[in-house]
Protein backbone atom coordinates (compact mmCIF):
# COMPACT_ATOMS: atom_id res chain seq x y z
CA UNK A 1 0.00 0.00 0.00
CA UNK A 2 2.58 2.59 0.91
CA UNK A 3 4.70 2.01 -2.23
CA UNK A 4 1.09 2.25 -4.55
CA UNK A 5 0.96 5.85 -3.12
CA UNK A 6 4.50 7.09 -3.04
CA UNK A 7 4.72 5.72 -6.74
CA UNK A 8 0.90 7.27 -7.82
CA UNK A 9 1.32 10.46 -5.99
CA UNK A 10 3.62 10.72 -3.19
CA UNK A 11 6.07 13.71 -3.38
CA UNK A 12 9.21 10.81 -2.44
CA UNK A 13 10.45 11.85 0.87
CA UNK A 14 14.06 12.75 1.03
CA UNK A 15 14.79 11.57 -2.43
CA UNK A 16 12.92 14.96 -3.46
CA UNK A 17 11.93 17.29 -1.39
CA UNK A 18 8.71 15.54 0.02
CA UNK A 19 10.32 15.50 3.92
CA UNK A 20 10.85 19.20 3.71
CA UNK A 21 7.56 19.98 1.98
CA UNK A 22 5.16 17.81 4.53
CA UNK A 23 7.16 19.70 7.60
CA UNK A 24 6.14 22.65 6.72
CA UNK A 25 2.26 21.35 6.35
CA UNK A 26 2.70 19.42 9.87
CA UNK A 27 4.59 22.45 12.01
CA UNK A 28 2.98 25.41 10.32
CA UNK A 29 -0.64 23.84 8.87
CA UNK A 30 0.39 24.87 5.36
CA UNK A 31 -1.65 23.88 2.69
CA UNK A 32 0.03 21.59 -0.17
CA UNK A 33 0.35 24.80 -2.76
CA UNK A 34 1.58 27.22 -0.06
CA UNK A 35 3.73 24.74 1.20
CA UNK A 36 5.47 23.42 -2.26
CA UNK A 37 5.87 27.20 -2.92
CA UNK A 38 7.69 28.11 0.52
CA UNK A 39 9.97 25.55 0.29
CA UNK A 40 10.89 25.63 -3.47
CA UNK A 41 11.75 29.69 -2.40
CA UNK A 42 14.29 28.97 0.14
CA UNK A 43 15.39 25.86 -1.54
CA UNK A 44 16.22 28.63 -4.63
CA UNK A 45 14.76 26.20 -7.04
CA UNK A 46 11.48 25.77 -9.75
CA UNK A 47 8.03 23.92 -7.95
CA UNK A 48 8.83 21.13 -10.85
CA UNK A 49 12.26 20.80 -8.66
CA UNK A 50 10.58 19.56 -6.17
CA UNK A 51 10.33 16.23 -7.27
CA UNK A 52 12.84 15.87 -9.69
CA UNK A 53 15.23 13.67 -7.97
CA UNK A 54 18.55 14.05 -10.19
CA UNK A 55 17.85 17.60 -9.37
CA UNK A 56 17.06 17.42 -5.67
CA UNK A 57 19.87 14.94 -5.02
CA UNK A 58 22.53 17.95 -5.99
CA UNK A 59 20.71 20.33 -4.39
CA UNK A 60 20.41 18.33 -0.89
CA UNK A 61 24.36 17.44 -0.98
CA UNK A 62 25.08 20.94 -1.68
CA UNK A 63 22.97 22.42 1.25
CA UNK A 64 24.28 19.26 3.38
CA UNK A 65 20.50 18.45 4.26
CA UNK A 66 20.49 14.19 3.78
CA UNK A 67 19.51 12.49 0.86
CA UNK A 68 18.93 8.07 0.24
CA UNK A 69 22.74 7.96 -0.60
CA UNK A 70 24.05 7.14 3.14
CA UNK A 71 27.03 5.80 1.79
CA UNK A 72 30.48 6.91 2.55
CA UNK A 73 31.28 10.28 1.73
CA UNK A 74 26.99 10.71 1.94
CA UNK A 75 25.77 14.31 2.62
CA UNK A 76 24.74 14.52 6.74
CA UNK A 77 22.05 12.31 7.80
CA UNK A 78 19.67 12.38 10.62
CA UNK A 79 19.89 14.85 13.45
CA UNK A 80 22.66 16.44 11.62
CA UNK A 81 20.31 17.52 8.64
CA UNK A 82 17.76 18.15 10.92
CA UNK A 83 20.26 20.76 12.06
CA UNK A 84 20.48 21.81 8.81
CA UNK A 85 16.69 21.66 7.70
CA UNK A 86 16.30 24.09 10.74
CA UNK A 87 18.64 26.65 9.79
CA UNK A 88 17.08 26.36 6.03
CA UNK A 89 13.40 26.29 6.93
CA UNK A 90 13.88 29.18 9.62
CA UNK A 91 12.30 25.82 11.40
CA UNK A 92 12.64 24.93 15.51
CA UNK A 93 12.66 21.08 14.93
CA UNK A 94 11.85 19.59 18.20
CA UNK A 95 14.71 16.83 18.33
CA UNK A 96 17.27 19.22 17.27
CA UNK A 97 16.44 21.50 19.64
CA UNK A 98 16.54 19.00 22.56
CA UNK A 99 20.09 17.89 21.03
CA UNK A 100 21.44 21.37 21.50
CA UNK A 101 20.23 21.65 24.97
CA UNK A 102 21.66 18.28 26.15
CA UNK A 103 25.17 19.03 23.94
CA UNK A 104 25.32 22.63 25.05
CA UNK A 105 25.28 23.39 21.56
CA UNK A 106 24.69 26.49 19.69
CA UNK A 107 24.11 26.42 15.90
CA UNK A 108 24.82 30.00 13.85
CA UNK B 1 -16.07 -3.94 -6.37
CA UNK B 2 -15.81 -2.62 -2.77
CA UNK B 3 -14.67 -6.02 -1.74
CA UNK B 4 -11.87 -6.16 -4.21
CA UNK B 5 -13.71 -8.86 -6.83
CA UNK B 6 -12.64 -8.16 -10.33
CA UNK B 7 -15.50 -6.45 -12.70
CA UNK B 8 -15.68 -5.51 -16.13
CA UNK B 9 -17.44 -2.41 -17.24
CA UNK B 10 -18.21 -0.49 -20.31
CA UNK B 11 -17.59 3.50 -20.27
CA UNK B 12 -20.93 4.18 -19.79
CA UNK B 13 -21.57 1.85 -16.97
CA UNK B 14 -18.52 3.38 -15.28
CA UNK B 15 -20.10 6.86 -15.83
CA UNK B 16 -23.31 6.19 -14.38
CA UNK B 17 -21.61 4.65 -11.15
CA UNK B 18 -19.74 7.83 -10.72
CA UNK B 19 -22.09 9.89 -11.39
CA UNK B 20 -24.67 7.91 -8.69
CA UNK B 21 -21.43 7.69 -6.22
CA UNK B 22 -21.16 11.08 -6.31
CA UNK B 23 -25.33 11.96 -5.99
CA UNK B 24 -25.02 9.76 -2.79
CA UNK B 25 -21.77 11.73 -1.36
CA UNK B 26 -23.39 14.86 -2.08
CA UNK B 27 -26.72 13.68 -0.57
CA UNK B 28 -25.17 12.44 2.77
CA UNK B 29 -22.93 14.66 3.57
CA UNK B 30 -24.81 17.65 2.11
CA UNK B 31 -22.41 19.06 0.32
CA UNK B 32 -21.74 20.08 -3.47
CA UNK B 33 -21.45 16.99 -6.04
CA UNK B 34 -18.33 17.13 -8.21
CA UNK B 35 -18.53 19.51 -11.12
CA UNK B 36 -18.79 18.04 -14.68
CA UNK B 37 -15.06 18.71 -15.07
CA UNK B 38 -13.85 16.40 -11.95
CA UNK B 39 -16.08 13.50 -13.00
CA UNK B 40 -14.64 13.92 -16.74
CA UNK B 41 -10.63 13.76 -15.08
CA UNK B 42 -12.19 10.91 -12.82
CA UNK B 43 -13.28 9.43 -15.89
CA UNK B 44 -9.88 9.43 -17.54
CA UNK B 45 -8.52 8.11 -14.01
CA UNK B 46 -11.01 5.38 -14.16
CA UNK B 47 -10.59 4.14 -17.50
CA UNK B 48 -7.03 4.34 -17.96
CA UNK B 49 -5.90 0.56 -20.03
CA UNK B 50 -2.70 0.75 -17.65
CA UNK B 51 -2.73 -1.18 -14.48
CA UNK B 52 -1.12 1.27 -12.38
CA UNK B 53 -2.00 5.46 -13.27
CA UNK B 54 -0.17 8.32 -11.69
CA UNK B 55 -0.44 11.94 -11.13
CA UNK B 56 1.35 14.08 -13.74
CA UNK B 57 4.56 15.90 -12.85
CA UNK B 58 3.75 18.64 -10.14
CA UNK B 59 0.43 17.21 -8.85
CA UNK B 60 2.67 15.18 -6.13
CA UNK B 61 1.00 15.45 -2.64
CA UNK B 62 2.33 14.43 0.75
CA UNK B 63 2.27 10.92 2.53
CA UNK B 64 1.06 10.35 6.29
CA UNK B 65 0.70 7.11 7.84
CA UNK B 66 -0.18 5.13 10.33
CA UNK B 67 2.05 3.01 12.78
CA UNK B 68 4.69 2.10 10.01
CA UNK B 69 6.31 -0.46 12.19
CA UNK B 70 3.07 -2.62 12.39
CA UNK B 71 3.07 -3.24 8.83
CA UNK B 72 6.22 -4.74 8.96
CA UNK B 73 5.22 -6.54 11.97
CA UNK B 74 2.40 -7.45 9.96
CA UNK B 75 4.32 -8.87 7.37
CA UNK B 76 5.89 -11.48 9.55
CA UNK B 77 9.31 -9.40 9.52
CA UNK B 78 10.96 -8.76 12.81
CA UNK B 79 13.02 -5.76 12.58
CA UNK B 80 13.48 -3.33 15.38
CA UNK B 81 11.14 -0.06 15.29
CA UNK B 82 13.73 2.46 14.25
CA UNK B 83 14.97 0.48 11.95
CA UNK B 84 11.70 0.02 9.85
CA UNK B 85 11.63 3.77 9.90
CA UNK B 86 14.85 4.11 8.40
CA UNK B 87 13.62 1.57 5.48
CA UNK B 88 10.56 3.68 5.09
CA UNK B 89 12.76 6.88 4.78
CA UNK B 90 15.57 5.22 2.66
CA UNK B 91 13.49 2.52 0.29
CA UNK B 92 10.04 3.56 0.74
CA UNK B 93 9.93 7.27 -0.12
CA UNK B 94 8.22 7.92 2.92
CA UNK B 95 7.41 11.85 3.74
CA UNK B 96 6.82 11.96 6.94
CA UNK B 97 7.65 8.79 10.06
CA UNK B 98 5.65 7.22 12.51
CA UNK B 99 6.56 5.27 15.56
CA UNK B 100 3.95 3.52 16.86
CA UNK B 101 3.53 0.27 19.15
CA UNK B 102 1.87 -2.39 17.39
CA UNK B 103 -1.37 -2.71 19.69
CA UNK B 104 -1.85 0.83 18.07
CA UNK B 105 -4.05 1.68 21.13
CA UNK B 106 -3.43 4.52 23.78
CA UNK B 107 -4.28 2.35 26.65
CA UNK B 108 -1.32 -0.45 26.50
CA UNK B 109 1.44 2.33 25.94
CA UNK B 110 1.05 3.72 29.00
CA UNK B 111 2.58 0.16 30.48
CA UNK B 112 5.43 0.43 27.94
CA UNK B 113 5.90 4.13 27.84
CA UNK B 114 9.61 4.42 29.09
CA UNK B 115 10.21 1.83 25.82
CA UNK B 116 8.41 3.54 23.26
CA UNK B 117 10.28 6.74 24.50
CA UNK B 118 13.56 5.08 23.93
CA UNK B 119 12.59 3.68 20.62
CA UNK B 120 11.48 7.34 19.81
CA UNK B 121 14.52 8.81 21.03
CA UNK B 122 16.77 6.49 18.80
CA UNK B 123 14.74 6.88 15.90
CA UNK B 124 15.59 11.11 16.04
CA UNK B 125 18.97 11.07 16.03
CA UNK B 126 19.20 8.14 12.54
CA UNK B 127 16.16 9.62 10.66
CA UNK B 128 15.65 12.83 8.69
CA UNK B 129 11.48 13.37 8.00
CA UNK B 130 8.99 14.92 10.64
CA UNK B 131 8.45 12.05 13.36
CA UNK B 132 5.21 11.73 14.96
CA UNK B 133 4.53 9.13 17.59
CA UNK B 134 1.00 7.86 16.89
CA UNK B 135 -1.83 5.32 18.26
CA UNK B 136 -5.46 4.66 18.24
CA UNK B 137 -7.44 6.56 20.84
CA UNK B 138 -9.90 3.29 21.40
CA UNK B 139 -12.09 4.70 23.92
CA UNK B 140 -14.10 0.86 24.02
CA UNK B 141 -10.53 -0.13 25.80
CA UNK B 142 -11.36 1.55 28.76
CA UNK B 143 -14.79 -0.49 29.16
CA UNK B 144 -15.47 -3.27 30.86
CA UNK B 145 -14.59 -6.73 30.49
CA UNK B 146 -11.14 -4.45 29.38
CA UNK B 147 -11.44 -1.43 31.38
CA UNK B 148 -12.80 -0.33 34.92
CA UNK B 149 -15.98 1.91 33.39
CA UNK B 150 -19.35 0.23 32.53
CA UNK B 151 -19.92 -0.95 28.72
CA UNK B 152 -22.38 1.27 27.15
CA UNK B 153 -22.64 -0.86 24.51
CA UNK B 154 -24.53 -3.37 26.66
CA UNK B 155 -26.20 -0.56 28.89
CA UNK B 156 -27.75 0.96 25.39
CA UNK B 157 -29.85 -1.92 24.59
CA UNK B 158 -31.55 -2.47 28.13
CA UNK B 159 -32.77 0.96 27.72
CA UNK B 160 -30.03 2.28 30.11
CA UNK B 161 -29.33 5.81 28.25
CA UNK B 162 -28.21 7.69 31.13
CA UNK B 163 -26.36 5.20 32.93
CA UNK B 164 -24.74 4.97 29.37
CA UNK B 165 -23.70 8.65 28.44
CA UNK B 166 -22.26 8.78 31.97
CA UNK B 167 -20.27 5.71 31.34
CA UNK B 168 -18.90 7.03 28.34
CA UNK B 169 -18.01 10.75 30.10
CA UNK B 170 -16.23 8.23 32.54
CA UNK B 171 -14.12 6.58 29.79
CA UNK B 172 -13.38 9.88 27.91
CA UNK B 173 -11.92 11.23 31.02
CA UNK B 174 -9.54 8.43 31.00
CA UNK B 175 -9.27 8.62 27.48
CA UNK B 176 -8.22 12.36 27.64
CA UNK B 177 -5.93 12.01 30.74
CA UNK B 178 -4.24 9.37 28.93
CA UNK B 179 -3.63 10.71 25.59
CA UNK B 180 -1.88 14.51 26.99
CA UNK B 181 0.38 12.14 29.27
CA UNK B 182 1.42 10.23 26.20
CA UNK B 183 1.53 13.51 24.09
CA UNK B 184 3.61 15.07 26.60
CA UNK B 185 5.77 12.08 27.12
CA UNK B 186 6.57 11.64 23.56
CA UNK B 187 6.76 15.56 22.71
CA UNK B 188 9.47 15.58 25.35
CA UNK B 189 11.25 12.48 24.15
CA UNK B 190 11.57 15.02 20.76
CA UNK B 191 9.29 13.94 18.75
CA UNK B 192 7.77 16.07 16.20
CA UNK B 193 3.91 15.44 17.61
CA UNK B 194 1.29 13.14 17.29
CA UNK B 195 -0.87 11.22 15.08
CA UNK B 196 -4.34 10.20 17.17
CA UNK B 197 -5.49 7.80 14.60
CA UNK B 198 -8.79 6.18 14.05
CA UNK B 199 -10.25 8.65 15.99
CA UNK B 200 -13.38 8.72 17.01
CA UNK B 201 -14.48 4.72 16.10
CA UNK B 202 -16.14 4.81 19.63
CA UNK B 203 -18.54 7.44 18.78
CA UNK B 204 -19.03 11.13 19.86
CA UNK B 205 -17.59 11.18 22.97
CA UNK B 206 -14.09 9.77 22.17
CA UNK B 207 -14.07 12.13 19.57
CA UNK B 208 -14.76 14.66 22.30
CA UNK B 209 -11.81 13.11 24.54
CA UNK B 210 -9.44 13.50 21.28
CA UNK B 211 -10.65 17.45 20.89
CA UNK B 212 -9.94 18.12 24.19
CA UNK B 213 -6.44 16.25 24.49
CA UNK B 214 -5.49 18.17 21.64
CA UNK B 215 -6.69 21.48 22.90
CA UNK B 216 -4.52 21.13 25.81
CA UNK B 217 -1.27 19.51 24.01
CA UNK B 218 -1.82 22.86 21.87
CA UNK B 219 -1.87 24.61 25.19
CA UNK B 220 1.08 23.38 26.68
CA UNK B 221 3.30 22.79 23.48
CA UNK B 222 2.29 25.72 20.86
CA UNK B 223 4.92 24.41 18.49
CA UNK B 224 4.15 21.01 18.63
CA UNK B 225 2.81 18.83 15.04
CA UNK B 226 -0.42 17.41 15.75
CA UNK B 227 -2.51 15.47 13.46
CA UNK B 228 -5.66 14.03 13.84
CA UNK B 229 -6.81 10.62 11.84
CA UNK B 230 -10.49 10.23 11.68
CA UNK B 231 -11.94 6.51 11.46
CA UNK B 232 -15.41 6.79 9.72
CA UNK B 233 -17.30 9.08 7.46
CA UNK B 234 -20.17 10.06 10.07
CA UNK B 235 -19.50 10.92 14.09
CA UNK B 236 -21.90 7.83 15.68
CA UNK B 237 -23.90 9.31 18.38
CA UNK B 238 -23.92 6.87 21.09
CA UNK B 239 -23.72 9.68 23.40
CA UNK B 240 -25.78 11.64 21.13
CA UNK B 241 -25.51 15.07 23.18
CA UNK B 242 -21.70 15.90 22.99
CA UNK B 243 -21.25 19.31 21.58
CA UNK B 244 -17.35 20.95 21.45
CA UNK B 245 -17.33 24.94 21.23
CA UNK B 246 -21.20 24.55 21.14
CA UNK B 247 -21.36 22.01 18.02
CA UNK B 248 -23.06 19.00 18.89
CA UNK B 249 -20.02 16.12 17.44
CA UNK B 250 -22.97 12.89 16.70
CA UNK B 251 -23.45 13.18 12.84
CA UNK B 252 -20.50 15.17 11.36
CA UNK B 253 -19.41 14.24 8.27
CA UNK B 254 -15.65 14.67 7.18
CA UNK B 255 -15.79 18.61 6.24
CA UNK B 256 -17.31 19.15 10.04
CA UNK B 257 -15.41 17.19 11.40
CA UNK B 258 -12.41 18.86 10.09
CA UNK B 259 -13.46 22.02 11.30
CA UNK B 260 -13.69 20.79 14.61
CA UNK B 261 -9.78 19.57 14.49
CA UNK B 262 -8.69 23.29 13.77
CA UNK B 263 -10.80 24.51 16.07
CA UNK B 264 -9.01 22.40 18.74
CA UNK B 265 -5.42 22.53 17.36
CA UNK B 266 -4.93 20.14 15.39
CA UNK B 267 -2.52 21.50 12.48
CA UNK B 268 -3.17 18.29 9.88
CA UNK B 269 -6.51 16.61 10.16
CA UNK B 270 -7.18 12.91 8.06
CA UNK B 271 -10.92 12.58 6.37
CA UNK B 272 -12.42 9.54 6.30
CA UNK B 273 -15.24 8.07 3.95
CA UNK B 274 -15.80 4.54 4.19
CA UNK B 275 -16.21 1.73 1.31
CA UNK B 276 -19.23 -0.03 0.60
CA UNK B 277 -18.30 -3.20 -0.25
CA UNK B 278 -21.64 -4.03 -2.54
CA UNK B 279 -20.56 -1.45 -4.68
CA UNK B 280 -18.44 -0.81 -7.20
CA UNK B 281 -14.86 0.87 -7.19
CA UNK B 282 -16.15 4.10 -9.21
CA UNK B 283 -18.90 4.18 -7.38
CA UNK B 284 -17.24 4.27 -3.86
CA UNK B 285 -14.52 6.87 -5.09
CA UNK B 286 -16.46 8.85 -6.14
CA UNK B 287 -18.42 9.65 -3.29
CA UNK B 288 -15.69 9.88 -1.44
CA UNK B 289 -14.55 12.13 -3.60
CA UNK B 290 -17.16 14.19 -3.24
CA UNK B 291 -16.68 14.38 0.18
CA UNK B 292 -13.22 14.79 0.70
CA UNK B 293 -13.07 17.87 -1.81
CA UNK B 294 -15.80 19.80 0.19
CA UNK B 295 -13.93 18.77 3.51
CA UNK B 296 -10.73 20.17 1.69
CA UNK B 297 -12.45 23.59 0.43
CA UNK B 298 -13.96 24.29 3.50
CA UNK B 299 -10.78 23.30 5.93
CA UNK B 300 -8.60 25.70 7.37
CA UNK B 301 -5.70 23.39 7.78
CA UNK B 302 -3.99 20.76 5.49
CA UNK B 303 -6.23 17.57 4.85
CA UNK B 304 -5.15 13.97 4.74
CA UNK B 305 -7.21 11.45 2.59
CA UNK B 306 -7.08 8.23 4.39
CA UNK B 307 -6.11 5.96 1.18
CA UNK B 308 -6.09 2.41 3.11
CA UNK B 309 -7.65 -1.23 3.22
CA UNK B 310 -11.83 0.10 3.02
CA UNK B 311 -11.76 3.75 2.91
CA UNK B 312 -10.98 6.62 0.35
CA UNK B 313 -12.41 4.22 -2.42
CA UNK B 314 -10.05 1.44 -1.95
CA UNK B 315 -11.91 -2.16 -1.95
CA UNK B 316 -11.73 -3.76 2.04
CA UNK B 317 -9.27 -6.18 1.01
CA UNK B 318 -6.30 -6.98 2.66
CA UNK B 319 -4.53 -7.53 -0.30
CA UNK B 320 -6.12 -4.26 -2.08
CA UNK B 321 -5.65 -4.18 -6.16
CA UNK B 322 -2.96 -1.83 -7.18
CA UNK B 323 -5.29 -0.85 -10.36
CA UNK B 324 -7.74 0.37 -8.05
CA UNK B 325 -4.69 2.12 -5.26
CA UNK B 326 -3.43 4.03 -7.61
CA UNK B 327 -6.70 5.08 -8.87
CA UNK B 328 -7.86 6.38 -6.27
CA UNK B 329 -4.12 7.79 -5.12
CA UNK B 330 -4.34 9.77 -8.26
CA UNK B 331 -7.99 11.01 -7.99
CA UNK B 332 -7.70 12.40 -4.22
CA UNK B 333 -4.63 14.05 -6.01
CA UNK B 334 -5.79 15.38 -9.29
CA UNK B 335 -9.47 15.64 -8.50
CA UNK B 336 -9.90 16.16 -4.88
CA UNK B 337 -7.24 18.54 -4.16
CA UNK B 338 -5.97 16.70 -1.42
CA UNK B 339 -3.19 18.57 0.75
CA UNK B 340 -1.89 14.86 1.53
CA UNK B 341 -2.92 10.75 1.97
Amino acid sequence: MAIVHSQASGMGGIRTAGDLVARMQLAKSMRLNDAKKFVADKLKVSLLDLTDEVAMREVREDLDIANVFMGYGAASRGIEAKANISKLLDLEINCVEKFKKKTGMLFK
Amino acid sequence: MGDGSFVEMSETEIRKEIEAGVAEGAKKAKCPPLTEDDIEKLMKIICDPRKFVSVERGNELVLTYDSQPLKFTRLGIPIAMPQILQIYERALMADTLEMAYVHYSAKPVKMILPEEEAAVAEALLITTPALLYGVMPNMPMYTKPDGPCENFTELMPKGLITEAQAAQLEAAALLETDLILLGKRMYEAGADGVDFDTTAAGGDAEFYAVLRAVEKLRAMYPKMNIEVGMSGEFILGFHGSLQYKGERLAGMYPHDQCRMVAAAGGTVVGAVVNTNTRKSFPWNLARSLTMCKYAVEVSSIPVHANVGMGVGGVPMQITPPIDCVSRASTAMAEVGKLDGL
